[in-house]
C-alpha cells in the first residue's frame, strides 16, 4: 500500500469514510447527488445506526461501504484495506427477503461456502452452527417460502454470520415486520452482535429502534445526504427503554430528524409544482 | 405420556413435536392427499364435460340437419370408423418399397406411429430450441461483445414467419425428420432468445448483490443465481411456445417434408375427406393436450418453490 497519500486514521478501524460522495448517473442529464462529504470512523465491535429522512442516501452509503457501488468522491477503508469490491468480510442484509427460493434454508446459509467449493459435509456443519446461533436449527431443511418474515430475516442474518464478517451492514432489515416481531428481533440482533464481535451498521427511520440498538446514531440531512450530527447513546445495556434518559434521547432525536424531514418534504413539493 | 422433544431445538422457534401431534399431522396429510385425488378426478370430469358439451352441440346441428355430414361430419361419424381412417395413417411405412395400403401395420398402430413421429419432432425441436436459446441469451448478457455482435441479427430475424423458412429447411435438409425439427427450432429460437434476455434483466438485484458480497465470480453468479432465477419464467415461455411448435410441425410435414400428422391432413385435403381432417384434428388435440399436461407436471416438479397464483385468483 502506498504511504505517500495514506489517510489519517487508525488502521484498526472497522470502517473509515473520508470525504465520501456519490452522484448517481454522474455526467449525464439525470445526474443527481445522493451523498456529499461523508467523514465517518466506525470502531470494531461498535453498533452504529444511520437515521435520516427517506431518500437521503442511507442505503447508498451502505452499498458504497459494501463495495457494491463505487463512490464518486472520497475514499472508504475497512481494516486498512481500501474498499473497491464486495468482500465476505462486509455482509449486507436487505429489507426485502433476499433468500434464494430455490435453495433450502441450510443451502442458503452455506451459499458462500459453496462458492468457495467447500464439501457438503463442511457446508452442513457451518450452516448448522450459524442456524443454531439464530435459533432456527429446526428449520434447516425447510424452504424459505415455508418460513415467516421474521424467520426469513433470521436466516438472512445466519447466512451473513456464516461468512464470519467483521462488519454487518443492515438496510432496514426489520422494516417489513410487525411491531412485536421487530422488538424480538432487536433483542435477537443484540445477542448476535455481542457473540460475533462484529461492527454493525444499521439503517432505520424508527427513532425507537435507534435508541434501543445504537452506541452512536448518525443523523443525516435531507438529500444530498451529509452527516448532521453524531449522537451518542450512552445508556447501559441491557437497556431500560422506559427510562427518563431514553425518553429524552428519543425527543432530541425526533427534533433533529424533524427539521430534515420538513426540508425533504419542502423540496419534493417544490419539485412537484411547475415553475 | 412422554413428550418427545427434538434435541438441540430451542423451544422458541418451532416449538416441540409430540407423538400425538405428529400422528394428527400424518392423518391430516393423508386426508389432504385423498382430497387432492378428488381434485384430480374433478378436473377430468370437467374436461370430459367441456368436450361432450362441444361435441353434443355439433351432434345436435347434425341431427337437426344444419350441418351437412359430407362437409362437417359430426364426432360419431369421424370417430366411428377408426379402422377406416387409420389406414391413411399408414404413410409411416408406405414409402417402403413393396408396402401397399393394405399391408403393414394395423390401423391403430399406424395412428400411433404417425402420432409418435410428430410428437418426437415437436419434442426434439423444443429441446434443441430451448438449449440454444437459453445458451445464446445467457452469452449475450455475459459477454458485451457477443451482445453487440449477435443481438441485432436475432432481433431482425425474430419477426420472420416460420413459413418463410420452409424452403430453407428443404434446401438444407431435404426430406425426413431433420427439416421438420429445423422448422420447430427456427420458429421458437429467436423469440426464446429475446425472452431469455428479458428474464435475465428482471432478476432481483438483491440476489445478485448477495452473491457478490459472498465473493461469487461472474460465472458463479450466472450459474448459481441467474440461471435458477430465470428458470420459472423460462418454463412459462416454453409452455407458451409449445403450441407454436405444434402448429409449425404440421406445416413442415404437410409440405412434403417427411411423413406425419401434417401429411395426413394434406392427404385428406387432396382426397376431399373431411372425416379424416376432423379425426386428425382430434388426435392432434389430444397429443398437444397431453404434452402440455406433462410440461405442467414438470414445471410443478422443478419449480416446487413457486406459489400457486391461480389458487389465489379463484377465491376472488
Ligand atoms: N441505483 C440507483 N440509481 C440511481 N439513483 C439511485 C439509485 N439508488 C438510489 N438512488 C437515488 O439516490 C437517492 C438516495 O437513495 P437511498 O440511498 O435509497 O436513500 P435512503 O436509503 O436514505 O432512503 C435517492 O434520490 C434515490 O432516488
Ligand atoms: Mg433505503
Amino acid at each position: 500500500m502506498s504511504s505517500e497519500n495514506a489517510p489519517h486514521f487508525s488502521s484498526k478501524d472497522a470502517v473509515v469514510c473520508r470525504g465520501v460522495g456519490k452522484t448517481w448517473a454522474a455526467g449525464t442529464k439525470r445526474a443527481h447527488e445522493a451523498l456529499r462529504d461523508i467523514d465517518l470512523d466506525i470502531k470494531p465491535g461498535e453498533f452504529v445506526v444511520f437515521l435520516g429522512p427517506s431518500g437521503c442516501g442511507k442505503s447508498t452509503l451502505l452499498y458504497l461501504i459494501a463495495g457494491l457501488e463505487d463512490a464518486t468522491g472520497g475514499q472508504i477503508w475497512s481494516f486498512s484495506d481500501k474498499v473497491e469490491t464486495p468482500s465476505p468480510e462486509r455482509s449486507l442484509i436487505f429489507q426485502e427477503t433476499s433468500l434464494f427460493p430455490w435453495l433450502t434454508v441450510w443451502q442458503n446459509v452455506s451459499f458462500g461456502l459453496a462458492i468457495r467449493g467447500a464439501s457438503q459435509e463442511e457446508r452442513r456443519k457451518v450452516a448448522a452452527e450459524a442456524l443454531q446461533r439464530v435459533g432456527l436449527i429446526a428449520a434447516m431443511d425447510k424452504r424459505p417460502d415455508e418460513l415467516s418474515g421474521g424467520m426469513r430475516q433470521r436466516v438472512a442474518v445466519a447466512r451473513a454470520l456464516a461468512m464470519r464478517p467483521k462488519v454487518l451492514l443492515m438496510d432496514e432489515p426489520f422494516a417489513a415486520l410487525d411491531v412485536q416481531t421487530r422488538a424480538r428481533m432487536q433483542d435477537f440482533l443484540l445477542d448476535v452482535w455481542r457473540d460475533s464481535g462484529a461492527s454493525v451498521l444499521f439503517v432505520t427511520h424508527h427513532i425507537d429502534e435507534a435508541v434501543a440498538l445504537a452506541d452512536r446514531v448518525v443523523v443525516f440531512t435531507s438529500r444530498p445526504g451529509r452527516i448532521k450530527t453524531i449522537y451518542p447513546i450512552d445508556l447501559p445495556r441491557p437497556r431500560n427503554l422506559f427510562s427518563r434518559e431514553a425518553e429524552t434521547m428519543r425527543i432530541q432525536l425526533t427534533e433533529l430528524l424533524r427539521d430534515e424531514v420538513d426540508r425533504a418534504f419542502a423540496e419534493q413539493e417544490a419539485f412537484a409544482v411547475p415553475a | 405420556m412422554a413428550v418427545v422433544t427434538r434435541d438441540g431445538e430451542p423451544g422458541a422457534a418451532a416449538g416441540t413435536t409430540s407423538r400425538p401431534a405428529a400422528a394428527t399431522r400424518l392423518m391430516a396429510s393423508r386426508l389432504f392427499a385423498s382430497m387432492a385425488g378428488l381434485d384430480w378426478l374433478a378436473k377430468v370430469w370437467w374436461t370430459c364435460l367441456s368436450i361432450s358439451l362441444f361435441a353434443g352441440l355439433w351432434e345436435l346441428c347434425w341431427a337437426m340437419g344444419w350441418a351437412d355430414e359430407k362437409l362437417l361430419p359430426p364426432p360419431h361419424i369421424f370417430l366411428g370408423n377408426i379402422g377406416e381412417q387409420g389406414k391413411y395413417f399408414n404413410t409411416a411405412t408406405r414409402w417402403q418399397v413393396g408396402t401397399s395400403m393394405t399391408e403393414g401395420p394395423s390401423a391403430f398402430e399406424s395412428v400411433l406411429i404417425t402420432g409418435a413421429a410428430t410428437t418426437m419432432r415437436v419434442f426434439a425441436g423444443l429441446v434443441i430450441a430451448s438449449v440454444l436459446a437459453i445458451g445464446v441469451g445467457v452469452l449475450v448478457r455475459y459477454y458485451r461483445f457477443f451482445d453487440r455482435l449477435v443481438l441485432p441479427t436475432i432481433t431482425l430475424l425474430s419477426p420472420v414467419s416460420p413459413i418463410a423458412w420452409l424452403p430453407v429447411a428443404i434446401f438444407l435438409f431435404g426430406i425426413g425428420n431433420a427439416p421438420a425439427i429445423f422448422m420447430v427450432v427456427v420458429a421458437l429460437f429467436f423469440h426464446m432468445v429475446l425472452a431469455t434476455i428479458n428474464q435475465i434483466d428482471t432478476v432481483n438485484t438483491n440476489f445478485i448483490n448477495v452473491a457478490r458480497t459472498m465473493g461469487a465470480s461472474k460465472s458463479q453468479i450466472y450459474l448459481r443465481v441467474i440461471v435458477p432465477a430465470i428458470l420459472p419464467g423460462m418454463l412459462q415461455v416454453l409452455r407458451m411456445n409449445l403450441f407454436g411448435a405444434w402448429m409449425v410441425v404440421l406445416v413442415a410435414e404437410s409440405t412434403g417434408v417427411g411423413y406425419g400428422m401434417g401429411q395426413v391432413i394434406m392427404l385428406a385435403r387432396n382426397t376431399f375427406n373431411p372425416s379424416l381432417v376432423f379425426f386428425t384434428i382430434a388426435v392432434i388435440g389430444v397429443l398437444g393436450f397431453a404434452f402440455d399436461w406433462l410440461l405442467r407436471m414438470a414445471q410443478r416438479r422443478i419449480l416446487y418453490w413457486l406459489p400457486d397464483t391461480a389458487e389465489r385468483l379463484r377465491v376472488l
